[in-house]
């Protein structure tokens, strides 16, 4: 258990000369609390596994440090640092029974053996893992076996944090849920700091208190999921979280207004300066964007196509050039294609090269 | 069920059957034949039924004696080199490098001996140890090493032991070779996490990832050192004495040497049970080690 600071942290598999662009990781600084829940959530080639992997000591950094409650062990071995880390697939020792399997980094540290024996038992208990202690680890389904990773990764209660590389891809959708609940309730009992990583919104927005999305080897937003959701700090995490994704358009911002197509929207706060050169949209949820009868005063839109989630409904609809996702109230029902868009202004962003700008109230 | 019958098939069968019956049917069954005949030559045969084969299996008798005094020393040649070659041959597959221009390296110097002829392995082994001429012998006695691979058994059996190791542990140590490279990363960053030992990386994962290579080695090794001839008559010729005379040996001294098809027929058959036997036995072991492959995938 541990406070996790990264300070300047970078790396690149080319070296330290190359090209900054290059970094699968660009310099990063950041500070992670004891006993948090943390995941790092981004597409494949974002340099979350990179990340992960530095903090692991599997990865040396090109730059920068890492503190553990305020100590460089940057550059510490991995059997050093006191890291557990499950990997993406199952990694199981073949000759041992699954209680071994457990005791396994135990024993490697020389912990007593009834110590050993408490703490299998206990975290067997909380993986439901009891009724296969003494049987051969390889003869068991995939999901057991990344239950026995999980296991070896929680197994030791003095670790500075346990690290999850996409834990989950090799299960079941059915027991994925089960799964994550239980690493939550995981979390809560043993109180540990994990750090999760993932490409899964989901997975990443039920895991975690403190989500920090990546892209392009760059931590864009780090924040809570209902930060995430109503105040994307970047147009990436706009569109990248949520289903649909943010509606980011190009605009015309000044004060109070904003013109898309010809068409004037009302804002909540007063854009008075901008950037200048910048590249300005604005980005709305389509959560906060419905469509409504053709009225005067509402932008019009002509319906694409309409996709039917279940719970709710949301319109594709084209603006000009502009594209759309607009929700649509419950028993509305167009006569032709033409609709009116009634944006929410509190929940409109405005966004200066790709960056959220924060207006004046 | 409709089953097309179509005898044309047999057509196709056919020149198998004719190539199987010349290549391996009819030489067995003469050797069968020769098995229970005896000869003095000049092409004439007299019926001894299974006289030869007892004679094989009783160690009071001239035949069963040389036959059981080769096949036991075969079976301490084979024990001993496997004990050499395959503790061995992991040792040198685990130290080699893993990735780089080196592992071509290694892998070009590895492959060479099992790439020379094995009469001239023979030649090779027969000069070097000669304490005249040869580097090994000369250097030895040098240094006042009283070595002679002719005249003193030991040396006889050391120079045929650390032939073999030098010609075949390359062998072992590629298949081992192999089988650590199917290793996935993740296993070693996961026993890094773990804190475990080298000791215990070879114990959790080397070892158990490679058992299956390892099986296929040991049984090559077996069978092959098992029916070996060349190398040791090059360069012992089974001497001094009888002392490095292995079952092929023998065979080929009772057949070609005296003459006596009868008795070599009687022993190359029961060599060959012996043989199939063995291989019998390691392909039971072998595909049972393999029936828990196939319930470990279905169950992943």
């Amino acid at each position: 258990m541990a406070r996790i600071d990264l300070v300047d942290l970078a790396h690149s598999y080319g070296g330290n000369a190359a090209p900054p662009e290059s970094f699968a990781l660009k310099p990063v600084t950041m500070t992670w609390r004891q006993g948090g829940a943390y995941a790092l959530l981004g597409p494949s080639g974002c340099g979350k596994t990179t990340l992960l992997n530095l903090i692991s000591g599997i990865v040396t950094p090109s730059r920068g440090k890492i503190l553990f409650d305020g100590a460089d062990i940057t550059p510490l071995s991995t059997q050093k640092r006191n890291i557990a880390q499950v990997f993406q697939f199952p990694v199981i020792y073949d000759t041992m029974t699954v209680g071994q399997n457990l005791a396994f980094p135990l024993q490697n540290r020389g912990v007593p053996k009834a110590e050993v024996e408490a703490r299998v038992k206990q975290i067997a208990d909380l993986l439901d893992l009891t009724p296969y202690l003494g049987r051969k680890a390889t003869r068991l389904t995939a999901d057991a076996k990344q239950k026995i990773s999980l296991g070896r990764g929680l197994v030791r209660s003095d670790v500075a944090a346990v690290l999850f590389d996409e834990p989950l891809t090799v299960i079941d959708p059915e027991l994925k849920w089960q799964l994550r609940s239980k690493l939550k309730a995981l979390h809560r009992e043993l109180d540990l700091t994990m750090i999760y990583v993932t490409h899964d919104q989901t997975e990443a927005l039920t895991f975690a208190d403190t989500v920090v999305v990546m892209h392009d080897g760059r931590v864009v937003q780090s924040g809570t999921p209902a930060e995430l959701f109503d105040k994307p700090a970047h147009t990436f995490v706009g569109y990248f979280i949520g289903s649909p994704g943010m509606n980011i358009v190009p605009a015309a911002v000044s004060g109070h207004e904003a013109r898309v197509d010809g068409h004037t929207i009302g804002l909540h706060r007063n854009y008075g300066v901008l950037p200048a050169g910048a590249k300005i949209e604005i980005g709305v949820r389509p959560e906060f964007l419905h469509v409504a009868a053709p009225a005067s005063g509402l932008l019009s839109a002509t319906i694409e196509r309409i996709d039917d989630l279940g719970r709710a409904r949301f319109a594709r609809v084209r603006v000009g050039d502009e594209k759309f996702s607009a929700r649509m109230p419950p028993g509305f029902s167009v006569p032709d294609n033409m609709v009116g868009l009634v944006f929410d202004p509190a929940h409109v962003h405005v966004y200066a090269d790709s960056r959220l700008v924060e207006g004046v109230a | 069920m409709d089953k097309t019958i179509n005898q044309k098939a047999w057509f196709l069968v056919l020149p198998v059957f004719a190539v199987v019956a010349f290549s391996a049917i009819l030489p067995l069954m003469t050797v069968v034949n020769y098995s229970m005949q005896d000869t003095f030559g000049n092409n004439q045969f007299f019926w001894n039924g299974v006289g030869w084969f007892k004679e094989l299996l009783d160690p009071s008798t001239d035949l069963g004696g040389r036959f059981l005094a080769s096949l036991g020393r075969n079976l301490l040649f084979s024990a001993i080199i496997l004990a050499i070659e395959v503790p061995l041959g992991i040792v040198v597959a685990l130290s080699m490098p893993r990735e780089g221009w080196t592992v071509a390296v290694c892998l070009v110097i590895l492959a060479l001996p099992l790439l020379i002829p094995w009469n001239v392995v023979g030649t090779i082994w027969q000069i070097f140890g000669r304490p005249d001429i040869g580097l090994l012998g000369y250097t030895l006695n040098s240094l006042g090493i009283d070595y002679n691979y002719v005249s003193n058994e030991f040396d006889a059996w050391a120079t045929v032991i650390v032939m073999d190791v030098w010609h075949w542990t390359s062998l072992v140590a590629l298949l081992c070779y192999a089988g650590l490279k199917s290793i996935p990363d993740a296993y070693y960053q996961a026993a890094q996490i773990d804190g475990a030992s080298r000791w215990a990386v070879f114990k959790a994962i080397q070892l158990p990832k490679m058992n299956r290579v390892l099986l296929i080695a040991v049984l090559l090794r077996f069978m092959d050192s098992f029916m070996i001839y060349t190398e040791p008559f090059v360069v012992t010729g089974g001497g001094p004495g009888n002392s490095t005379t292995f079952v092929s040996i023998e065979l080929v001294k009772i057949a070609l040497g005296q003459f006596d098809l009868g008795k070599a027929a009687a022993l190359s058959l029961v060599y060959n049970l012996i043989i199939l036997i063995v291989c019998w036995v390691f392909y039971t072991v072998m595909t049972n080690a393999g029936v828990e492959r196939p319930a470990k995938k279905g169950g992943a």
